[in-house]
């Protein structure tokens, strides 16, 4: 039997630029096909050529055995080739039932929408695959896990028998991924064939039956995920060793920088989100902050940077109590604030790189004296960063958002990391980016904690907590179930803090 | 779910305050400049048609205003001890009661024909519904149409030359919509061939339109009568309905311009939310890229969406000569495009609250010409706000915000 899917030298070039060399890859029927690569390998760029999206300049496609003429989604959808895209292509303000059947509508006299016949639809698509979801709840309102189910409900309302997963967890929590997870085996099980693009490699040795590495445009191998480890995967799509462990010395802890008293915070729907927690993070520490995501972390950031505002409590940076104060005090007060969303609160995509760069002291020399902005100190300033912090961008005048996730993050490093700072403030510091860029990332928040700063990290993943971490809190509904040092803690322990329960072991050793 | 249940409260609670502050304000604004002696007759005359007439309605004016404060006063006690379960029926309800205690103020010491009132409102309000329509249609598929107004113009202009020519309103009326429509394509071709800023674009459609049409009326439609002289619908009366006491000669005694108008926004409003049409319409209009990857032509949907939005704002023109004044002018559509847009807007894009709002400003276009005949003693431009007021007061903080369509200006590139 021929391959269900299999591409012949497929070449792809943009201006400058090429993102596909010459690519080969089969799929055979019922596997999960692991396409790893890092950011900007051409993953992407690859699958938008199989779903006619892009025309490559050479190469040809099989489908089943057929050579295949692909011009247009029509004509993936017509193949059986169907494609959950890295931001959901759905419309919030439509149904799950109307987000599915857009296109390929269920009517009845020619032209009116038949809603009954498309949730029928959906509900028996749901049943057989495990993809509750209810057809007439508006997609806005739902969370991403489930906006995911209605994705890949649309490529099954299409019969979709290839399906192409761009990147798909990440925007999940880790619930949300093993979820996925399930989902996939099941589809896998009943026939269908997967493409999983990613670049996270635990999640290739969890889910796939065979590993394609892609890196700068080209295939560079195949493994077996079996047989590989995380380490033999990561050289593999990184092109030469990667230290998967943060290499650092034991903190040398000094005086208190932040210190946070009975701190209670509003959440957005008017629930107490942070109830009456106190910590401190000292001078030269990384205090990591642990816990399934929505337990309060994201509010406890926010009022920390006078995002949001404090309802009871304390908070004191460097002996000067912020508690009330703006983020531009606070900024000024000597933190920095690496955001959770770094599209949304941490760049102005529009805004060129250098600009960027002096978003929190545009308005101070020597960047500025009065209302004049000095263009060249910008720029000047603008090349040393972008040297400094290896952030890959054609020029410094290119906005933020054509870079690429993992340069936008560097961009926001090196403008928060780049100045005299007290306290480094980082939520999910390196969520969606690739080996190469959170190696990076981590080594930086490093070379500030030995420069003296206090750090408090705050991030989803558990691996990133425990490598970093010099003290690991682990907060639970709003409340910190414990602060563990790091040589005490283990996936273990933390792990059953995250859900509440307390160890015997490890418990209250701040 | 008590999140939900607590912005229930918070909104049932606003409500109930805003019926008061309603009450307040008929209070203050209409009681002390009347005197216990004055008295408001409203009378119910019609001219056409054969009916029995119906007995003028003389009452005190300062009773009637008490009435009304009254009413809007229990309405408010009540939502804020038992709640209503329909609060923005009672919230219009509320508005009505401020609107007759106006009117009653208004009219103390004289009479006001209420039936001509109401005829007047719909008749004002059909130009801007047809605006609102154009608009409506356009924007739900993405593109912003600030162009109506000279599709309007366009139209009037062709109907009243054609339907001069051929002696036909039919004729007049197919010119009127051809050219509302091939205006629409060209804005079409700005805006999502050539993806020129839809606001510019828009607004060069308006500047050449009234060049154009004010040149070629002054040229030759001015000069020679026989160019500039169509004939007009006649009315038609609707079997029944146009027999109904009060309401029926104004409202069913029309036009076939203003009839279909009606329809119009009913179907309109039909096939954007039930038709396979009206989804992917939706769709282009909110996420083009989405529809796009299946496989739906997002510019083919917006060229249609455009050109039929277009030869909508062509019928609104027709009306504007064919079923009202019978010759063309330079400008006469005096703004209509424009508030037909602000309707859409307060409609939140939607067709029949497109169709709401047209007949608050028509309502506010007839009672400026009634006041003005009443002789109130305020300068009319005030009176003629208190509608706007009561609109604004209603949609910025109690109805909340409309929400445009996602991609709306945004012209739609392919990767």
């Amino acid at each position: 039997m021929p391959p269900v899917l299999e591409l012949k030298g497929i070449t792809k070039r943009f201006p400058g630029v090429l993102a596909n060399d010459h690519i080969n890859l089969t799929l055979n029927e019922g596997e999960v096909l692991a396409l790893l690569g890092e950011n900007g390998a051409g993953k992407s760029t690859l699958m938008n050529v199989l779903y006619g999206l892009y025309t490559p300049e050479e190469g040809e496609i099989y489908v089943r055995g057929k050579k295949a003429d692909i011009h247009g989604p029509n004509d993936a959808i017509a193949l059986g080739i169907g494609m959950v895209h890295q931001h959901f292509m759905l419309v919030p303000v439509l149904t799950v039932a109307e987000n599915v059947m857009l296109g390929m509508e269920s009517v009845k006299h020619g032209f009116v929408l038949d809603r009954e016949d498309a949730a029928t639809k959906v509900r028996a698509i749901s049943e057989k695959y495990g993809l509750e979801v209810d057809p007439n709840d508006l997609v806005g309102e739902l969370p991403v896990g489930l906006q995911q189910r209605v994705e890949i409900i649309k490529l099954l309302y299409r019969s979709a028998d290839i399906l192409i997963l761009d990147e798909p967890t990440a925007v999940l929590t880790p619930q949300e991924v093993e979820g996925l997870f399930e989902v996939v085996r099941s589809l896998v099980a009943q026939g269908k064939s997967v493409v999983f693009i990613t670049h996270k490699l635990k999640e290739v040795l969890a889910l796939a039956d065979r590993v394609s590495v892609l890196r700068g445009g080209k295939v560079v191998g195949h493994a077996d995920p079996k047989t590989s480890t995380e380490r033999d995967l990561a050289s593999l799509m990184v092109g030469r060793e990667v230290i998967l462990t943060v290499p650092k010395e034991p903190a040398q802890p000094k005086d208190v920088v932040l210190k946070v008293e009975n701190l209670e915070v509003m959440g957005d729907r008017h629930r107490m989100a942070v109830r009456g927690i106190s910590f401190e993070v000292r001078s030269g520490e990384i205090v990591g902050v642990a816990g399934v995501q929505g337990n309060g972390q994201t509010e406890l950031v926010e009022a920390l940077t006078g995002l949001r505002p404090v309802v009871n409590g304390k908070i004191t940076l460097d002996g000067r109590d912020i508690t009330h104060e703006t983020p531009r005090v606070i900024t000024e007060t000597g933190s920095a604030h690496i955001p959770e969303d770094r599209q949304r609160d941490g760049l102005v995509l529009g805004y060129p790189i250098a600009d960027n760069l002096i978003l929190n002291t545009y308005y101070l020399p020597p960047i500025a004296s009065g209302l004049v902005m000095h263009a060249n100190v910008i720029a000047e300033r603008a090349e040393r960063l972008v040297e400094e912090y290896d952030v890959r961008t054609p020029s410094i005048t290119t906005p933020a958002g054509n870079l690429s996730g993992g340069n936008q993050q560097k961009v926001i490093v090196a403008r928060e990391l780049s100045r005299e700072v007290k306290l480094v403030i980082a939520a999910q510091p390196t969520r969606g980016l690739d080996v190469g860029s959170i190696e990076y990332i981590h080594s930086q928040l490093v070379r500030k904690r030995d420069e003296g700063a206090a750090v408090l990290v705050v991030s989803a993943e558990l691996d990133e907590v425990l490598g970093l971490a010099d003290r690991i809190m682990v907060m639970f509904e709003g409340e910190i179930m414990g602060i563990v040092p790091a040589e005490q803690a283990t996936k273990e322990n933390i792990g059953l803090l995250m859900a509440g329960v307390h160890p015997e072991a490890g418990k209250e050793a701040a | 779910m008590d999140d939900k249940a607590t912005a229930k409260t918070r909104r049932a609670l606003g409500m109930g305050i805003t019926y008061l502050v309603f009450a307040l304000l008929t209070w203050v604004l209409f009681v002390p400049g009347t005197t216990s002696e004055q008295l408001t007759t409203f009378t119910f005359n019609v001219t056409a048609g054969n009916l029995p007439p119906i007995p003028d309605l003389t009452f005190h004016t300062l009773t009637g205003i008490y009435l009304m404060v009254a009413l809007a006063a229990l309405a408010g006690v009540w939502q804020l001890t038992k709640g209503f379960k329909n609060v923005y029926l009672i919230l219009g309800l509320v508005s009505v009661f401020f609107v007759l205690a106006f009117l009653a103020w208004a009219a103390r010491d004289k009479s006001m024909n209420l039936t001509g009132m109401i005829g007047a409102t719909l008749l004002s309000s059909i130009p801007i519904t047809l605006a609102a329509l154009s608009g409506v249609m356009c924007e739900r598929s993405g593109v912003v149409n600030i162009g109506i107004e000279g599709m309007m113009l366009s139209g009037a202009f062709m109907s009243a030359l054609i339907g001069s020519v051929t002696h036909s309103t039919w004729w007049g009326l197919i010119a009127a919509v051809l050219a509302g429509g091939l205006t629409a394509a060209l804005l079409a071709v700005m805006a999502i061939k050539y993806q020129v800023d839809q606001i510019v674009a828009g607004t060069a459609i308006n500047i050449l339109t009234t060049g154009l049409t004010s040149y070629f009326s002054s040229r030759y439609l001015q000069t020679n009568g026989a160019l500039n002289n169509p004939p007009t619908f006649d009315r038609i009366s609707l079997p029944l309905l146009g027999k109904i006491p009060i309401v029926g000669p104004s409202l069913f005694n029309n036009t076939l311009v203003v009839y279909t108008a009606i329809v119009l926004v009913f179907l309109i409003y039909w096939l954007l939310f039930y038709t396979r049409w009206g989804l992917r319409t939706r769709a282009v209009g909110e996420h083009p890229r989405a529809a796009d990857t299946l496989g739906i032509n997002v510019f083919r949907m917006r060229y249609i969406n455009v050109i039929l939005g277009g030869m909508v704002a062509g019928l609104g023109g027709a009306y504007l000569v064919l079923s009202s004044v019978a010759r063309f002018d330079e400008l006469m559509t005096a703004g209509k495009g424009f508030i037909g847009l602000a309707a859409m807007i307060f409609g939140n894009w939607n067709p029949i609250g497109a169709f709401g709002a047209s007949l608050i400003f028509g309502f506010a276009d007839s009672l400026q010409t009634k006041l003005a005949i009443l002789r109130v003693p305020i300068p009319s431009q005030f009176l003629l706000m208190a509608p706007y007021l009561v609109t604004m007061i209603v949609l910025a903080g109690v109805v909340g915000q409309s929400r445009p369509p996602a991609a709306d200006g945004q012209p739609y590139e392919k990767e």
